[in-house]
């Protein structure tokens, strides 16, 4: 079990499936770098979060919701929650873009129902994902293996925060150039990360071989 | 009013700014100048005395990571605001832990200095070559002076501590300046040097020096800043409350490179002339007011240079330079490089 100030937020399992450097510049070291791909997230999840409660056809939606697991140790915000009449319990994410080759949204809105699960001791079986580019929603059923994957990212990142350590950067051409760090992070000058001594000194001899 | 490197310079007295949604707008005198989103910032430099900025507008620059600096018409730093201090508290707990450490401290700052010093002899093999043929004396001159900087950047490597690693930078220095007055060619012949001068400068090239090296470090204190250093902690210079040692430090392997060099160019070109300096009554000599404004637009200029980074492998401008640098020194302070790759001219 988790105190109430050591819960990290849903956000940073995310970036950890996303890159675990990205996580730890962000939640470790953080380093924040808003690029259009943030910046254009955060202007879709504005206009979720955005509006009063509301009902529709029986159905309770709530925006913004603030949940927690003391047993996962993380904390966030759910875009929506629709409640149904008969008891069903259906959280939806709203996502920029397109289903992406990763699990990471899938990992969030799992995070967010077992929140919920554990706030109201009920059952959420499944979620949506809502994708602005494709303006349709995908059916999120939250199985055993989704589930484990969020129990263990959870602990992957708990552990990275505590120890403080920032992995180092394995550049990736795809993912690294749509990443929002790419300034700070430098992945490419680390190729060099045991050789900076090295090359320091033989750019050194290299500069002082020139005649005078 | 400019942009140059995500930076905004405002540069109009009586200018006001303020938040027009995630924008920064700028009225004088009733009207809309600029307006610059916020997003496409890093920072906004004020240059006035009478330039403002809204609480509103602070707010959501600290908020966007976006610094606010004031300085006076000349440049001279004023004031900043900023919001909280972001959490770099592991970098800088490590940057403190290295500064304490001897030894740790030695690797760092046995690296700056080399670069300095291998970006001097650059600057004098560099004039050699150009101006040598007209003057094989002068040439020569140059020459010895370059390899005697050459030796004492072979000692840097072996020195221990930073007791000896001062020292060898101090005979380095006065060799460099000892030569310096053979880098400027047709001069007007009351535009000289005799060492190097500082508090204050006692003739016109040191005093256009010292107002290049205050630019230089206030852009290296910025470049700390914004990646989560402490200025004030260094590993060559010592903690003396505020002193910006970090930035001293850091400015070392620039000084040559970006500073020195813009004010031969000014004084070789006849850009800076003897009419722009003024001789206080205790020998001090201060650069004119209206001088050090195109001093300040040289200086702009050659911010606005292209290189390849020697160690990144890309192309930057060289106002990026102090960024780039002290981002290198964040990661190597983290664990990610295994030593401090200093910048090295070519
Ligand atoms: S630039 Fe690449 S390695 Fe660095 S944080 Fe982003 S994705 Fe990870």
């Amino acid at each position: 079990m988790f105190g109430e100030d050591q819960l990290i937020p849903i956000s940073a399992l995310q970036h950890w499936l996303y890159c675990p450097r990205q996580c730890a510049l962000i939640h470790v070291e953080r380093a924040w770098a808003e690029n259009r791909f943030t910046a254009e997230g955060r202007v879709m999840h504005a206009r979720a979060h955005d509006g009063p409660d509301e009902s529709r056809q029986g159905v309770r939606i709530t925006r913004g919701l603030p949940v927690r697991s003391l047993r996962l140790g993380l904390a966030g915000e759910c875009d929506v929650v629709e409640f149904h009449p008969g008891g069903r319990i259906l959280p939806v994410e709203y996502k920029r873009g397109k289903p992406k080759s990763h699990r990471a949204d899938e990992v969030q809105l799992c995070a967010q129902a077992l929140c919920l699960e554990e706030m109201l001791s009920a059952s959420v079986p499944g979620g949506c994902l809502y994708y602005g580019e494709r303006r349709r929603r995908m059916e999120i059923p939250f199985d055993a293996d989704l589930r484990d994957l969020v129990a263990a990212a959870a602990v992957a990142v708990h552990d990275c925060i505590r120890d403080g350590f920032t992995p180092p950067a394995e550049y990736e051409t795809r993912r690294c150039g749509a990443c929002s760090l790419l300034d700070l992070c430098q992945p490419q000058a680390l190729r060099f990360r045991r050789g900076a001594g090295a090359w320091f000194g033989q750019r050194l001899r290299a500069v002082l071989s020139e005649e005078t | 009013m400019k942009r140059h490197l995500n930076t905004l310079f405002v540069t109009l007295d009586g200018s006001y700014l303020r938040k027009d949604g995630a924008a920064v707008e700028i009225r004088h005198e009733g009207e809309t100048k600029m307006r610059v989103p916020l997003h496409n910032l890093e920072g906004i430099s004020c240059f006035g005395w009478d330039i403002g900025a809204s609480a509103a507008l602070m707010a959501a620059c600290a908020e966007a990571g976006v610094s606010i600096s004031f300085h006076t018409p000349h440049g001279k730093f004023l004031a900043a605001t900023r919001g909280f201090t972001s959490g770099n508290i592991l970098l800088r707990r490590e940057q403190y832990r290295r500064a304490d450490d001897e030894a740790a401290s030695v690797a760092i700052a046995a690296n700056m200095l080399a670069a300095k010093l291998a970006n001097a002899r650059q600057v004098l093999m560099r004039a050699a070559r150009d101006h040598g043929g007209k003057s094989p004396e002068r040439a020569s001159a140059l020459g010895q002076a370059a390899d005697a900087i050459a030796v004492r950047i072979g000692l840097l490597g072996r020195a221990g501590t930073l007791d000896s690693l001062r020292g060898i930078e101090g005979d380095a220095a006065s060799t460099y300046f000892s030569v310096f007055r053979h880098l400027l060619v047709n001069h007007d012949p009351l535009v000289r040097i005799s060492g190097r001068s500082r508090r204050p400068p006692l003739d016109p090239v040191n005093a256009l020096l010292s107002f290049l090296y205050v630019l230089l470090m206030h852009d290296c204190r910025s470049a700390l800043e914004s990646c989560g250093l402490d200025p004030q902690c260094g590993f060559l210079h010592r903690d003396r409350p505020g002193r910006p040692s970090l930035a001293l430090d850091l400015m070392e392997e620039f000084r040559a490179f970006l500073a020195d060099r813009v004010a031969l160019t000014l004084l070789n070109r006849k850009q800076i002339t003897f009419a722009d300096f003024r001789t206080a009554e205790s020998g001090a000599v201060l650069l004119k007011d209206d001088s050090r404004k195109q001093v300040l637009a040289a200086w702009q200029e050659r911010k606005q240079d292209e290189i390849i980074h020697p160690f990144l492998d890309e192309r930057v401008t060289l106002g990026l330079l102090p960024h780039l640098q002290a981002r290198l020194l964040a990661r190597h302070l983290r664990g990610d490089l295994d030593a401090y790759p200093a910048f090295l001219s070519k």
